[in-house]
């Protein structure tokens, strides 16, 4: 319905329609419109208020409905469901509704027909909205309470000039507008469309301020919760590198050899996030023996026993290498928890057809025969995790002398020599 | 290899510590414990270089980083004059280019601080005897710096084939090192004696310390060994 536009669509989300009043301006209708037909929210919000224009209102009477009946995303309850149990505010829905009907018959005998035409989707409307204020949740609440305010402000302020000036100029507009559209009975065509605009200008000229005011608030919001999202974001992250590291020297004070290694490692690591972007922790634009370094870390850090990490040569790590990693990583924190050797080794050598890593303990050793059922589950997942991308994977323990895990990996075709030369 | 010379103090190899940490000198002493005799303490390269030529030692624990430059400096202004007392680098640093230069210079081997105390003592009774020791840090880099060529006996003949390849044999046995494999367990696997794992061992070292080969030397010079 919306020709495509070259600058990047939102995503669209699948699944039910759902408001998501958290991007929205109001109930967040036309946000998950939007997200759901994988449009722009302000352009969905445009056609609704043109739609409202030409329809006279009966369009704002389907977003309250859709207000009421769609559930906020994420959760299974509309507020109508809620609402239905609201017998107070049922009667005073029911109350107002019947109070703005008499009023609504009252002018239409009064004064014409026009009344009726954009009356009663108001009066829909502000039943429906009465009972979403009473039975919306409180972020909701507050978010129409936000959209409220100014217009109670505007009575509260009054004594402001520039607000008086405002309002004044707003009601000649309206009433001219008002009259011009009142006698509009039969004489020149273009007459209704002056009334139409006077009484928009009169409507821009009261809210525009206070919409500006909206839109800038919702900037700032959004802007907040992003920074929000950053700042857990780099919480994360550095109660991972920086803390953990922290808490590693202080266990190692009488070290002093392996505290500076561990704090030199650690600014390599903040250096890397802070000024090239790379996240601590991230395997990409790693290389096999920086991966095996970090495993070396990481288990010493966790588990308290000294990895002894010897690497020849070197090469980029791609998803095989990453796997092959990772089963290395396994084998290396079983060492650590279960043997109970102080050292474990841990050996990787590139060449240039694979990528062998030997991971090897002095400690009490197993019976492969007569494996508990924990430690052969993690065995599997180091056989199956090299299986399927190729490698191999052994397993060779003797009770009292150690276990050592040998996993290779072939290397894919046309990769660089292993070697530095 | 040559025979033992420290019968003299009742089979106590003779030790000299240099190292610019006092603390990790008394720690050493310390763990050494009476297995050995720690005759002298030196905290810098030129220190050192006296109380080595004074005492004479069996053995020298060589840190490779010292203030007054590297360990291989303590090697070198030595080895001419007495060439009988070994050297057996002992050190915390990762970096190759150091460990390599002070074997290159003839330190009999390499052991990370991290060694525990016994298996110091082993290391440096095996230095004392005359064999080499390699940690499997050592192995590592050895491994790297002759990596990329055919073993020896594989590739066609080059200037210097006896120090410029290692032998698929010697190979086996680096790697084994470096996989943390004892002497003693790497004889079992390879079903020959120790007697023959120290043999390769040394004949690695030998290779290391006289190899000219292209290879080694450009290894050595992009890291600014030579």
């Amino acid at each position: 319905m919306w020709p495509h536009r070259s600058r990047p669509r939102p995503p669209k989300i699948s699944g039910p329609f759902r408001r998501l009043p958290e991007d929205g301006l109001a109930g967040g209708v036309a946000a998950g419109l939007a997200a759901r037909r994988g449009m722009d929210p302000t352009l969905v919000r445009l056609a609704l208020a043109l739609l409202g224009l030409v329809t006279v209102g009966w369009v704002f009477v389907a977003y309250v409905l859709a207000w009421l009946l769609v559930p906020v995303a994420g959760e299974d309850q509309s507020i109508a469901s809620k609402a239905k149990d609201d017998r107070r505010g049922i009667a005073l829905a029911v109350g107002l509704g019947s109070m703005l009907v008499a009023l609504l018959v009252l002018v239409g005998a009064i004064g014409g027909t026009w009344v009726g035409t954009i009356g009663w989707p108001l009066v829909i409307s502000a039943v429906g909205l009465a009972l979403i204020w009473r039975n919306s949740s409180d972020g909701e609440q507050r978010t129409m309470r936000h959209l409220v305010e100014p217009l109670l402000g505007l009575t509260a302020d009054g004594r402001r000039p520039a607000i008086a000036v405002r309002l004044s100029v707003a009601g000649v507009m309206l009433i001219a507008g008002v009259s011009i559209l009142a006698s509009v009975h039969g004489h020149i065509t273009y007459w209704p469309l002056a009334g139409v605009a006077l009484v928009i200008a009169a409507i821009a000229v009261v809210l525009g301020p206070w919409w500006l005011g909206i839109a800038r608030d919702l900037v700032a919001e959004r802007r907040a919760r992003i920074r929000a999202e950053e700042r857990a974001d780099m919480a994360a992250r550095v109660h991972d590198s920086v803390l953990q590291t922290l808490a590693m020297i202080q266990r190692r004070a009488d070290q002093p050899q392996q505290v500076i290694q561990l704090a030199r490692a650690q600014e390599r690591e903040l250096r890397a996030w802070l000024f090239d972007g790379r996240a601590p922790g991230s395997l990409d634009e790693l290389t096999l023996a920086a991966g095996v370094r970090q495993i070396q870390q990481e288990v010493e850090a966790q588990h308290g026993v000294s990895v002894e990490a010897v690497t020849v040569g070197d090469c980029e790590l791609d998803d095989d290498l990453a796997a092959l990693l990772a089963a290395a990583r396994e084998a290396t924190v079983n060492a650590a928890k279960w043997s109970g050797a102080d050292v474990v080794s841990v050996f990787a050598e590139v060449e240039p057809a694979s990528v062998a890593v030997y991971v090897r303990d002095r400690g009490k050793g197993f019976d492969p025969a007569a494996v508990p059922e924990d430690r052969k589950g993690l065995a599997e997942s180091i056989h199956a995790r090299m299986a399927r991308r190729g490698g191999s994977a052994t397993v060779r323990s003797t009770p009292g002398q150690g276990t050592e895990v040998s996993l290779t990996m072939p290397r894919r075709a046309g990769e660089r020599q292993p070697s530095r030369t | 290899m040559t025979a033992p010379s420290f019968s003299a103090a009742g089979g106590r190899p003779r030790v000299v510590i240099v190292d610019d940490h006092g603390l990790f000198r008394s720690g050493v002493r310390s763990e050494l414990g009476d297995q050995v005799e720690v005759v002298g303490e030196a905290e810098d390269v030129q220190p050192a270089i006296s109380v080595i030529g004074e005492r004479l030692p069996d053995v020298v624990l060589l840190d490779v980083h010292l203030p007054g430059g590297g360990g291989q400096l303590v090697v070198t202004a030595l080895k001419a004059e007495h060439p009988e007392v070994r050297f057996l680098a002992l050190s915390a640093s990762d970096a190759p280019e150091d460990v390599i230069a002070v074997i290159r210079a003839g330190a009999r081997g390499y052991v990370t601080k991290t060694i525990s105390g016994a298996d110091l003592v082993d290391a440096v009774r095996r230095v004392a005897a005359g064999d080499a020791v390699f940690s499997p840090r050592l192995a590592g880099f050895v491994l790297d710096a002759f990596a990329a060529l055919p073993p020896a006996d594989q590739a066609a003949p080059s200037f210097d084939p006896e120090f410029d390849q290692l032998t698929t044999r010697e190979r086996e046995v680096l790697r084994l090192i470096a996989r943390g494999y004892t002497y003693k367990e790497i004889a079992r696997e390879l079903t020959i004696s120790i007697r023959t794992v120290e043999t390769h061992v040394s004949s690695v070292l030998h290779k290391l310390q006289l190899s000219t080969r292209h290879q080694l030397t450009r290894w050595a010079a992009e890291r600014r060994l030579i």
